[in-house]
């Protein structure tokens, strides 16, 4: 078996699981964001009067962080209420940011969990080697009813990684451009894993990168099978060390895909699709309205580390407005710490609450029509980010940070010197 | 259930993410008339106003793809759509639209031979599409059992009551 047919097997109580095969599972860890107050009507409409285990119950208060309608602060107001009737203890409240990044920096994810968040990019938890996905309101709500959730059994892939990325070249150039090649749809209902040498140069924070991008080639769940890397980081964050289950030798992937990552230089996909992919070079020049670095893809301290080098003493072209918007509160402490903050609003960008802000189009730095966008984020799709005549450049923290620099679309190879 | 559903048929191409379907700045309405008035409405202005009860939306690749907003399926199923067609479907998507009894049907071929406007009669049971202004005849993948006893409970959450004994 595969790990994750080990961790899906133990969740449902059973020897073994194969692909295909209907599963219900126990799960470890349930989500649930600001954006689906139908979760807690789901749970009502089921019939659940006491949640089944709160102490795994996690609410986030991250996409209208803070709120900005009449509506948004109601449906607020009624998840804290939520979670002080069922005693959930883990209210991520306004001041947090961002679900994925949050659980990551509290030492909630752990390999070999079922993680399950009402939020399209919970493969991210694939990177701590753990089964994340994303649900919908009501599913999670049937968590909340009974501690359980059906999965089908996935069938998995194998991404292999090779070479050393060049200057310039980031794990998001490299999940740019693993979804170029393999498009949009190659990954529906299956789970993708990523393997080989390019993973050591990886940190955690570029794991969950690649990690949190599979939800752009339709994929179920991501993994990556925890190591060293993933163990400090755990140990940093407090967690114990657990039984990490691994992948038998004579398991069968469905398919196998290798990348020499040396090969490429910086990518962008261009609108309106995440398969849109291209060398960065192929749309450089093009002018820049607003560059926005963060979110659950891009928005780490090592996202922010790599912008304040590039703007660091500089101002950003007065044509172009930057938004930075730290993935989570953690983040935007120790990049305080570090320096990053002072450094890139003294080069003209400007802050934004920890949260997802902008990069769903709901608040916090929308797009007028006909306005371009360089993005850190993870999707492009019309409207994503405000008008429907806007458009949205997928890119690098690198690259945006380079843009913001010149106004145009920008590699960012030549100020890492 | 009602296992025939024939209606108009509205189509569209592949990729068709949930922010074209539902665009999230409408993500803070919960009441299903107020989600309805947005159905499609980054695709396909139009689609709102021209939905009857029964319609049936018809797509290529991985309609539905993108974030797991539940809107989206709330906002075709109160617009009045009875069915979804389409090559492949994105999961959660998928998952959503079981789970609140809108029957989301993969049917190879189904975008090349429906045009706009075409009535398609969908047997839900018997796994067939039929486009009645052309003739042609289509065959669907079936539904696992598992999917066809949610849908046979009318969606998951009659399901999970009826398990809860209420």
């Amino acid at each position: 078996m595969h790990a994750i047919e080990k961790i899906l097997a133990r969740a449902a109580g059973v020897p073994s699981v194969g692909a295909g095969e209907i599963v219900n599972c126990d799960v470890d860890l349930a989500g649930i964001n600001d954006l689906y107050l139908q979760t807690v009507r789901s749970f009502r409409e089921m019939g659940g009067v006491r949640v089944h285990a709160p102490d795994k119950v996690v609410m986030f208060l991250d996409h209208y962080a803070p709120a900005s309608t009449i509506a948004q602060a109601e449906n607020q107001k009624q998840f804290r209420e939520f979670c002080r009737e069922q005693g959930i203890d883990l209210l991520m409240d306004v001041d947090q940011g961002v679900c994925h990044q949050v659980l990551a920096d509290k030492g909630l994810v752990r390999p070999g969990q079922v993680v399950v968040v009402t939020d399209s990019h919970t493969t991210t938890h694939g990177a701590f080697g753990a089964f994340g996905t994303g649900v919908g309101a009501t599913d999670l709500a049937i968590i909340l009813v009974t501690g359980k959730l059906w999965f089908r059994v996935p069938e998995i892939v194998r991404i292999r990684l090779e070479g050393k990325p060049r200057p310039g070249v980031y794990a998001k150039d490299v999940i740019l451009h693993v979804i170029g090649r393999l498009k949009a749809d190659y990954a529906v209902y299956k789970a993708v894993e990523f393997a080989g040498p390019t993973l050591r140069q990886f940190g955690v924070s570029e794991r969950m990168a690649l990690c949190n991008m599979t939800t752009e080639m339709g994929a179920k769940t991501s993994y990556i099978q925890p190591d060293d890397v993933t163990m400090a980081f755990l140990a940093s964050r407090g967690c114990p060390p657990a039984d990490v289950p691994t992948t038998d030798p004579d398991f069968r992937y469905a398919a196998e895909h290798v990348f020499d990552v040396s090969a490429i230089g910086p990518q962008l996909a261009a609108p309106f699709s995440v398969d849109n992919v291209s060398d960065l070079a192929a749309h450089a020049g093009k002018p820049v309205d607003q560059a926005f670095l963060g979110t659950c893809t891009g928005g780490r301290v090592e996202d922010l580390a790599v912008a304040a080098a590039i703007l660091q003493g500089k101002h950003i072209h007065p044509g172009t407005r930057m938004l930075v918007v730290p993935a989570s509160k953690a983040v935007f402490l120790e990049a305080m710490e570090r320096g990053y903050v002072q450094a890139l609003v003294a080069a003209g960008a400007t802050f934004v609450t920890p949260g997802c802000a902008a990069c769903l189009g709901t608040h916090e730095g929308l797009l007028a029509s006909g306005e371009r966008c360089i993005s850190s984020s993870n999707r492009n799709f019309p409207g994503r980010m405000g008008h429907a005549k806007a458009e949205i450049f997928l890119a690098s923290p690198a690259a945006v940070a380079a843009s913001a620099l010149e106004g145009r679309i920008a590699d960012p190879a030549k100020y890492l010197a | 259930m009602q296992t025939t559903i024939t209606g108009k048929a509205f189509v569209y191409g592949a990729n068709v993410d949930t922010d074209q379907i539902y665009p999230g700045r409408f993500l803070d309405l919960t009441d299903p008339e107020d989600v309805a008035r947005h159905a499609m409405e980054g695709a396909d202005p139009l689609f709102a106003s021209q939905c009857a009860p029964g319609d049936v939306v018809v797509a290529a690749t991985n309609f539905g793809c993108g974030s797991s907003r539940e809107h989206a399926v709330v906002t075709l199923k109160a617009a009045g759509v009875g069915a979804i067609l389409a090559e492949s479907f994105g999961r959660i998507f998928f998952r959503n639209a079981i789970n609140l009894g809108l029957p989301a049907i993969v049917c190879p071929g189904v975008q090349e031979a429906v045009a706009r406007g075409d009535v398609v009669s969908v047997d839900i049971a018997a796994g067939t599409v039929a486009n009645k202004t052309t003739g042609a005849t289509l065959t669907a993948q079936p539904l696992s059992d598992y999917v066809m006893n949610i849908l046979r409970n009318g969606g998951i959450k009659p399901m999970i009551r009826k398990s809860l004994g209420l």
